[in-house]
């Protein structure tokens, strides 16, 4: 089972340096056990100086236990860690950081109300004579450190201000401040812009020039090609395999991860288009979008392209009532709209399925099947009264066709899966019987197997006449889904294509901003 | 932040001195030196348990067992005082510290260990804390004839025109500066209160810092019970009762965020004085005293209403990025 | 057409997931409820052997006085703690609401111009707490700090350390009255209130919508639920509820003073932290609640009986209600011992 990438290596085309070269963090045999899940069954891992280990795995593989196991926030059940030959016990997160462990994580965990400085330095303050913290020493070394990753940010200022690339900055600073020989990268770029990307990828760079061993969580292939030196893929909680990134191709990849083999092919069946459902004339929010407006019949699907904050979901969010816009008009099959509130959305028969699925989708706590009826209580209910058997029964059809796995209907979602909930999600919108859906980022976080499968519900939803709005950043999803493709840019439509006249390359020269032409 | 912050205790500090202006206009004598620091040395205690509070709220926790606490030990060193007459002062003063801190920690443990939400262990020390000095007590009051002189002489003594209890709250003020600003630990109870998922992984440990703060805010507690005690000369079962909410008033005022994660000193500060003054300015100005609940209310309401409205300008603005890369 | 879009298709593969695991009646059986059910009939049982005057008909219908007025606060008040917020204003909005009765009282008005008048400003400040939690936005905990020491304040500033005194002769009936044999107005109007708020929390939409905001609170919105009016509704039944025991407690006292049930805002939430309602929302039944009243209740009323005074009660309380918390979380350490969750 331990690879141990001696194969690997004999082959070595010359990527890294050497045969000689000794994994400075090994980890072997380490297994994880939560009730009723085994997280993960005696996996190895190597993280080698001055190269870049690509993580790869679909949801649920165990890449963020293997982190938290790595930053001392799991102890792991069996198996042991070392660093350099030397075995070590991570027994909490300061263990972890003090051997030189230390994690970045998608979304930035630091402290948005403390300055800058104070970020990069919490928990090992440089200080003076006295033991207390040397506030001079602290701003000036957090100005150098901001420097060595090419950020220029003011120390003083207060994280919140900041955006996500430069918070990534910061916490790499802080990486670089504790003097970390292990580097783990948790989905960095995910919600990064393409040029903060390159910028990122460049910092990689220098990190491993300064003989860094990182180690490089991502869901995009393109990028662990382009920056990872070794690949290690986990598949449910064990390793598959492990070795040279030049000796697999991105098709070996997918299937050690899936375990089978998967082509990217987008199940989008031509459907005859209906009568148009909804216009959108002139929305307008004064700080987030402006003069948004399109069409949109039934069967159609209509994807919405652009950068991560190029407003888009905060557009979607105001056709659904969450803020409200200044201007601008909704007509729904015909008719003008007021649209106040998610609830009056829904009336109308428009519906949103958010992008945080934890935070906005599901109603953690509670149980499935009052889940799928909250927003369709009023027809379940009689007279604002319950009816338990109604509720059941409206759940019961809607979970079935949506091959939901679960123990029994009164069971909280909390206890399901991410890809189940998102079920659970997805039938508690399909009860209320919309005419317009919005997915927003339908796909995101998770694995290939569940990806396919929205997407062949997404067919299917448009095939019955629903019109579906979907929101993605990724080009291969909105190519291979869309009927028809808006791009936005900061705040507004940058152009919209026709399905016969997308390619990747317009597409991502609208949203970047470039015009048209070479 | 720190601007915004610097600027919202401005606008606390402009606000009290337009109040003292106000005040003077009916009553000139208020604004005189003598007795400006009369209304000091009247809210040292409220100052002093306002920072200990001010630690458990940013690391986004609330201590409402204060008064309870201040009241236990203030009976216990009483007790102390009036049993053996010979202890002096400065090992009372231990004493209640230690005392005060060893039933915060009592709260801490709870939260930590158990992690049991805070509001509902203070909320149960409080009521705990206030049957105990029954106990202790049988009801009995300890009046003045029965404490040392000393024990009631130290908080009035005078050193350079300022009693020891406002030099204590100074010394305190001070203390607490240095704690929040310039030692780790302080800054944890931020870290803690802003964020405690990015807490540990930091190397934070959330439960014990918050145990800490407990702690902290027990022994300024304790410290305060020994003060009022002898202060007032006085020591029953409801001495101080309902002050836990004063206390908390004055956080709230100061800018403090019950949320977790914002607040400072001079602000803890500046909402102890503010309710002081007010309490103080009553009768000379000719309000009845009776006002000074639904005034204290007020501020807080207001205070609360307008570091909400500071708090909100935060979603994304996307249109003006654009203007500005245009 | 979209009508039939998906749902209940004949074919789909048939993975049958039951409704249930375990019966209704299982669940209450192990559930928090029948625990406190079980404290309560010990203590009935302890009291009963302790004193021999417990078990008289007419000593026990005189303890209910010490519950039913907190009770029927503490019913709102576990809705308000189920959605995320709290009201700590309640015992405040008494002394405002006792006051201005008190006042109208004084100018001459009669008994149905005092209930509406209670019932009105019990209203009224809920409504305010309701605006300023759901209007501006304010955090509720500090924001019915405010308005605890803002009630109370007008009332102090109304009555100084006087006292209104002097109500209508029919006006003792809602703290005084019986309705039938020993059963006293207010202990019915509790019982009845009790199935009330039982049928709105677990039988209707409203009850529901409580729950999944409670638990959810974004994502409850993004469901369609109105969430800033049904926390509105919330403060407004939570200050009318205190309207309605400012009635009773009058009512029983027969004068109003500022101070008047001072610090019931703690033993109120005590109640419902006991009940079972989780304080950090989401969870919790009014048959807990109702339970912990009783518990709460009889405690104070046996300690009585054998002289114990009523503050050593309330370290009997307090353990009680961080108790009920930690042992759960301890037995569940203790069952996890060595696992880091």
């Amino acid at each position: 089972m331990l690879a141990d990438t001696s194969s690997a290596q004999v082959q070595d085309r010359g990527a890294s340096a050497r045969s000689t070269l000794r994994p400075l963090l090994s980890l072997r045999g380490v297994s994880k056990t939560f009730p009723g899940v085994k997280a993960l069954s005696e996996v190895a891992l190597d993280l080698y100086p001055g190269q870049v280990t690509a993580l790869v795995g679909e949801n649920g593989a165990g890449k963020s236990t293997i982190v938290k196991i790595l930053t001392g926030i799991y102890q792991p059940d069996g198996g042991a860690i070392s660093i350099d030959g030397e075995p070590v016990h991570f027994h909490d997160a300061h263990a972890a950081s003090a051997a030189g462990v230390t994690a970045i994580h998608q979304e930035t965990v630091l402290f948005d109300d403390l300055p800058v400085g104070e970020n990069i330095f919490i928990g090992h303050e440089p200080r003076t004579r006295f033991g207390l913290i040397d506030r001079k020493k602290l701003r000036s070394q957090a100005r150098a450190l901001l420097q060595r990753v090419g950020a220029d940010i003011d120390p003083d200022v207060r994280l919140r201000d900041l955006g996500i690339a430069n918070k990534h900055m910061v916490a790499i600073a802080r990486a670089l401040s504790i003097e970390a020989r292990v580097v783990i990268m948790d989905e960095p770029t995910a919600a990064l812009s393409h040029k903060e990307i390159t910028e990122l990828y460049e910092l990689v760079e220098r990190l491993k020039a300064d003989g860094k061993a990182i180690l490089f969580i991502s869901h995009k292939f393109d990028e662990i090609f382009r920056i990872a030196d070794r690949y290690t893929v986990f598949r449910d909680g064990e390793l598959v395999s492990d070795g040279l990134i030049t000796d697999v191709s991105e098709d070996e990849l997918v299937r050690m991860m899936v375990g089978r083999p998967v082509g990217q092919i987008f199940p989008k069946r031509e459907v005859p288009l209906g009568e148009e459902i909804l216009s959108v004339a002139g929305y307008c929010h004064p700080t987030e979008f402006e003069d948004i407006g399109f069409r949109l019949r039934q069967g159609e699907i209509l994807g919405f392209y652009g950068l991560v904050g190029a407003g888009r979901s905060e557009f979607m969010q105001s056709l659904f009532g969450i803020t409200r816009p200044s201007k601008g008009a909704i007509r729904i099959a015909g008719e003008v709209r007021v649209i106040r509130s998610p609830a009056e959305a829904i009336e109308s028969g428009i519906v949103y399925v958010p992008e945080d699925r934890g935070k906005q989708g599901a109603v953690i706590g509670l149980p499935i099947f009052q889940n799928v009826t909250l927003p369709s209580l009023r027809r379940t209910s009689r007279r604002g009264f319950l009816q338990l058997a109604e509720e059941f029964k409206l759940t019961r059809d809607y979970t079935s066709r949506l091959d939901l796995r679960a123990a029994s209907l009164d069971q909280d979602i909390g206890n399901l899966s991410g890809g189940n909930q998102q079920k659970v999600v997805i039938a508690k919108w399909l009860a209320t019987q919309p005419r317009v859906i919005i997915l927003d980022e339908p796909t995101k976080g998770i694995d290939i197997g569940s990806k396919a499968a929205v997407h062949e519900f997404m067919t299917e939803l448009a095939a019955r006449g629903l019109a579906v709005i979907m929101v993605s950043s990724e080009l291969p999803e909105i190519m291979g889904m869309s009927d028809r493709v808006i791009v936005m840019r900061d705040g507004r439509i940058a152009g919209e294509f026709e399905r016969s006249g997308i390619s990747a390359e317009v597409l991502v020269r609208a949203a970047a901003g470039l015009g048209a032409g070479a | 932040m720190i601007q915004l912050l610097k600027s919202r205790e401005a606008i606390l500090a402009a606000a009290i001195l337009v109040l003292i202006g106000l005040i003077s206009t009916r009553y000139s004598d208020f604004a005189a030196p003598s007795n400006l620091i009369n209304v000091f040395n009247d809210t040292s205690i409220l100052i002093m348990l306002a920072l200990g509070q001010m630690v458990v709220i940013v690391s986004r926790c609330i201590d409402l067992s204060v008064a309870s606490n201040l009241a236990l030990t203030g009976m216990v060193v009483a007790t102390l005082n009036m049993m053996a007459p010979g202890v002096p002062v400065p090992v009372l003063l231990l004493i209640a510290v230690a005392f005060g801190a060893m039933l915060g920690a009592i709260n801490g443990v709870l939260v930590w260990k158990l992690d049991l939400p805070p509001i509902v262990v203070t909320l149960g020390t409080l009521t705990i804390f206030r049957g105990l000095i029954f106990l202790i007590s049988n009801g009995e009051w300890i009046n003045a004839h029965e404490m040392t002189a000393g024990f009631k002489a130290f908080p009035r003594y005078d050193v350079f025109g300022l009693s020891l209890l406002s030099w204590l709250a100074i010394a305190t003020i001070a203390a607490f500066f240095v704690l929040v600003t310039r030692t780790p630990l302080g800054r944890a109870f931020f870290a803690v209160g802003g964020n405690p998922h990015a807490a540990v992984y930091t190397g934070i440990d959330v439960g014990y810092t918050r145990c800490l703060a407990f702690i902290i805010s027990g022994a300024v507690a304790g410290l305060c019970g020994y003060l009022w005690v002898a202060r007032y000369a006085v020591a029953y079962v409801d001495i101080a009762g309902g002050f836990e909410l004063e206390v908390v008033a004055a956080c709230v005022i100061g800018g403090i965020s019950i949320a977790g994660g914002i607040g400072s000193v001079g602000g803890a500060v500046l909402g102890a004085l503010f309710l002081g003054i007010v309490k103080n300015a009553l009768p000379v100005v000719d309000i009845s005293p009776f006002w000074q609940l639904a005034i204290s209310g007020a501020a807080i309401i207001i205070a609360v209403a307008f570091n909400a409205r500071s708090e909100r300008k935060k979603g994304r603005i996307i249109l003006k990025q654009a203007e500005r890369l245009a | 057409m979209s009508d039939q879009v998906l749902a209940g298709d004949p074919r789909a593969p048939d993975r049958n997931i039951p409704d249930r695991l375990t019966s209704p009646f299982q669940r209450h059986l192990r559930s928090w409820e029948t625990l406190l059910l079980a404290v309560a009939v010990g203590i009935f049982i302890i009291n009963a052997l302790s004193s021999p005057y417990f078990l008289d008909p007419w000593n026990l219908s005189d303890a209910t006085f010490n519950f039913t007025e907190k009770a029927m606060i503490a019913f709102a008040m576990a809705l308000l703690i189920i959605s995320g917020e709290i009201d700590l204003s309640v015992a405040s909005i008494i002394a405002l609401t006792s006051t201005a009765m008190g006042y109208l009282a004084q100018s001459g008005f009669g008994v149905p111009e005092l209930v509406a008048a209670g019932l009105m400003v019990g209203m009224l400040c809920g409504a305010f707490n309701g605006f300023l939690v759901t209007g501006l936005g304010l955090p509720s905990i500090v924001a019915t700090i405010g308005t605890m020491s803002l009630f109370r304040g007008i009332s102090y500033i109304v009555l100084g350390d006087q006292a209104f005194r002097g109500y209508p002769a029919g006006f003792s009936f809602f703290g005084q009255g019986y309705v039938w044999w020993v059963f006293t107005f207010e202990f019915v109007l509790f019982a009845v209130l009790a199935i009330a708020y039982g049928i709105l929390l677990h039988k209707t939409d409203f009850g529901r919508a409580v729950y999944a905001i409670g638990n959810n609170p974004l994502a409850a919105r993004f469901s369609g639920v109105r969430v800033g009016r049904v926390k509105f509704i919330l403060f407004l039944l939570t200050g009318l509820m205190a309207g309605i025991a400012a009635i009773c407690l009058t009512s029983r006292l027969g004068s109003t003073r500022p101070s008047i049930a001072f610090g019931w805002e703690l033993e109120i939430v005590t109640m419902v932290v006991l009940g079972g309602v989780s304080i950090l929302g989401g969870s919790g039944t009014i048959p807990g609640v109702v339970i912990a009243a009783f518990v709460m209740g009889m405690v104070t009323f046996g300690f009585g009986l054998i002289n114990v005074p009523g503050i050593v009660m309330s370290i009997f309380i307090g353990i009680l209600l961080i108790s009920v918390i930690a042992l759960p979380r301890l037995w569940s350490n203790f069952r996890t011992r060595g696992k880091v969750v």
